[in-house]
């Protein structure tokens, strides 16, 4: 009876939440643009406050966050399957360090490096090192997502005479979705707010305002910045919780 | 009865209604990686067609690993086996074990896949078509005793666990595999859920005749169930595979006996209904007939003073002996009631506990509760004695 209402709180409160955080970031949104708007601007603060340029700097945020997101998901999903296969299981530590230090390096010291090492600019200087940087949650949680499946269902699965890779679609990946989406809602996370740092190698983006805002000493530019940057990962982070409600298995949980 | 081991492979065409086919394993050996000794050592049976065998024995023993081979989720490390006369080990192991159904302890359901689509698993697999499977799929349902308009779209979560291994049974069955192999498949339920369970396993296969190989822990299930058991040691080495009364009767070392365990010769009785035995006739008089009666009778038989008093539709009412018989007394009030009886059907089992009641004798009767005969303890006794000198063979002496 108590697991019973426990569950139905804890429900109730996460469809609420579905419905209320859009909302919020939308309010705080406008309320940030218009007060932007309303106040006295100089020039300096007109160049970059001002339709084209907000639409331009979030359009390459969200460019550039897509992009983070594509890498991610070619990369951590296939690898973190990869390293559940019997043949491959030594190797699965061997990956999860590289990411571990992936992730503990500072975000900006692995762009920098790939900037000089490479010697591209924007997007693509950008993307992989972010990408790199972020990929840690969803590789971990692909690893123990299907590590967590019953082997007695991939028994059965067998048993029944489905292949390994009909177990490993219509078994494994199913049961493991939930956590492979939480995993990749904390990658989106920590892509979109890092993907303010790509303005360091001409990468475009939001973080170009909180840069301009900061240098020149003009508040405003640096709070729309960072303001679109929170409600970016806000919005991100709902999409997540979204996935997580409809794509997960049914019949489980 | 013992002795009636078909040792011609069988195969589906012979007819009979026996769907399923023998199954050969010959010197079959399993030793995992790292390991000194082999978990299976040179197993060689024979498995009957339409024949349930079960494998008993110690946990460790290599039940497992010697089913599994069967269908090769293990692979053997030597050896050969033929399941209807096919070389298993030549065949693709997807494709075998699709013809092979497989049932586990859990049932192994998958929990996002409602009932009907753990069923239709295996009829995809094969590539039936739609209309084909989910006729199928209502079919299995029905068979296992499951309401299709009541569980179809249920996920297995929302089912007890009786009826998550019926479904797991429906699905094993759904593409009408001649052979099935299920390992412990009642071992997580309770003992009267696992008693239905094993009733309609057996009814089912009453209709089916598959060849079925099953594990477990349990003797009792095994010798409700099995048509043979085999009684395994480590290693899986084959202490004795017999049918359950030969077994019963004369374990073949005291490793088996210990196993069999106490009360061989009670679970025996399990195995003997009660029409099977002889019984001897009581003297008999309906109520409506008056005491003098019934002490010519009992004068005339000249045996054991007493007699059987029945109701007017012929039912047993009271057991009486010929000194309640005084005159003036009416047969209804006469002696004392019957306490307990059994059927033709029922088990000698039940017969004994019956007769332990009644401190005696105990009273049949037949389909519709009319008297039948009497059961004695000694017929019982004499039926146990008959059994162990018939699988004695002189091992005992
Ligand atoms: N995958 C494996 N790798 C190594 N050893 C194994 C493996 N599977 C089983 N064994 C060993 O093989 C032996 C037989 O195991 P098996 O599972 O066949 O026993 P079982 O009779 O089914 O036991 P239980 O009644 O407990 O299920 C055991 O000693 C076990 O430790
Ligand atoms: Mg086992």
């Amino acid at each position: 009876m108590s697991a019973f209402t426990a569950e139905s709180g804890s429900r109730s409160a996460e469809r609420g939440r579905l419905f209320a955080q859009p909302v919020a970031v939308l309010l705080i949104v406008a309320a940030v643009l218009v007060w932007a708007f309303t106040t006295d601007l100089d020039t300096v603060e007109q160049e970059s406050i001002n339709a084209s340029s907000i639409l331009t700097y979030t359009w390459q945020h969200l460019v550039l966050s897509v992009v983070i997101t594509i890498l991610v998901l070619v990369i951590a999903l296939p690898l973190g399957v990869m390293l559940t296969r019997r043949w491959a299981k030594p190797a699965a530590p061997v990956f999860l360090a590289i990411a571990n230090i992936g992730q503990a390096a500072p975000a900006v010291g692995v762009l920098v490096l790939f900037f000089l090492w490479t010697g591209l600019e924007g997007v693509a200087a950008a993307a992989p090192p972010i990408a790199f940087y972020a990929l840690l949650p969803v590789l971990r949680n692909t690893i123990v997502g299907i590590q967590q499946v019953d082997p007695a269902l991939v028994d059965a699965g067998r048993g029944i005479g489905m292949s390994s890779g009909a177990v490993l679609r219509r078994i494994e990946l199913p049961l493991a979705i939930p956590l492979i989406l939480a995993g990749l809602r904390t990658s989106l996370v920590l892509a979109v707010g890092t993907a303010t740092l790509a303005q360091f190698v001409n990468g475009g983006g939001l973080g170009e305002m909180i840069d301009t805002g900061y240098k020149l000493d003009r508040v405003s530019v640096l709070t729309v910045g960072a303001v679109l940057a929170v409600a970016l990962a806000l919005l991100v982070d709902w999409l997540g919780a979204v996935a997580e409600r409809y794509f997960g298995p049914k019949g489980i949980g | 009865m013992a002795e009636n081991v078909t040792t011609t492979p069988l195969d589906n065409a012979d007819g009979d209604a026996v769907s399923g086919v023998e199954i050969q394993l010959n010197e079959v050996t399993k030793r995992y990686s790292g390991q000194r000794e082999p978990a299976v050592d040179s197993f060689t049976m024979t498995v009957p067609a339409g024949n349930i065998v079960v494998f008993v024995g110690p946990s460790g023993c290599g039940k497992t690993t010697t089913m599994r081979m069967i269908n090769r989720l293990i692979e053997p490390t030597s050896g050969k086996i033929t399941i209807g006369g096919e070389d298993a080990l030549s065949l693709d192991p997807d494709q075998l074990r699709r013809r092979v159904g497989y049932a586990i302890q859990q049932a192994g359901l998958f929990p996002h896949f409602t009932v009907t689509q753990n069923i239709a698993v295996v009829p995809g697999l094969l590539g039936w078509d739609k209309k084909k499977i989910s006729d199928r799929v209502e079919e299995m349902m029905d068979l296992v005793g499951l309401d299709p308009s009541v569980f179809r779209d249920r996920f297995p979560r929302q089912l007890s666990g009786g009826q998550q291994q019926r479904v797991g049974v429906a699905r094993a069955l759904a593409a009408d595999p001649p052979v099935l192999l299920m390992d412990e498949p009642f071992g997580a339920v309770d003992p009267i859920t696992r008693g239905n369970l094993q009733d309609e396993l057996l009814r089912l296969q009453e209709e089916l005749h598959k060849t079925i190989v099953f594990v477990t822990h349990d003797f009792d299930e095994a010798v409700k169930l099995g048509d043979r058991i085999a009684v395994l040691g480590n290693q899986s080495k084959i202490l004795q595979y017999d049918t359950p009364d030969a077994i019963l009767a004369n374990p073949a070392d005291d490793t088996v006996a210990g196993f069999v365990g106490a009360g061989a010769s009670l679970k025996q009785l399990t195995l003997l209904r009660v029409h099977e035995v002889e019984m001897t006739q009581a003297v008999t008089a309906k109520t409506s007939e008056s005491v003098e009666e019934m002490r010519k009778r009992i004068d005339a038989r000249g045996g054991r003073p007493f007699g059987l008093v029945l109701d007017e539709r012929g039912r047993p009412l009271r057991w009486v002996h010929k000194r309640d018989l005084a005159s003036g007394r009416r047969l209804s009030e006469a002696g004392r009631p019957v306490g307990d009886l059994v059927s033709k059907q029922s088990t000698l089992q039940d017969a004994l506990e019956a007769m332990l009641t009644e401190g005696g004798g105990v009273a049949v009767t037949g389909g519709r509760g009319e008297y039948a005969g009497v059961l004695e303890m000694e017929t019982v006794m004499n039926k146990i004695r008959e059994l162990r000198e018939e699988h004695g063979d002189g091992a005992d002496e």
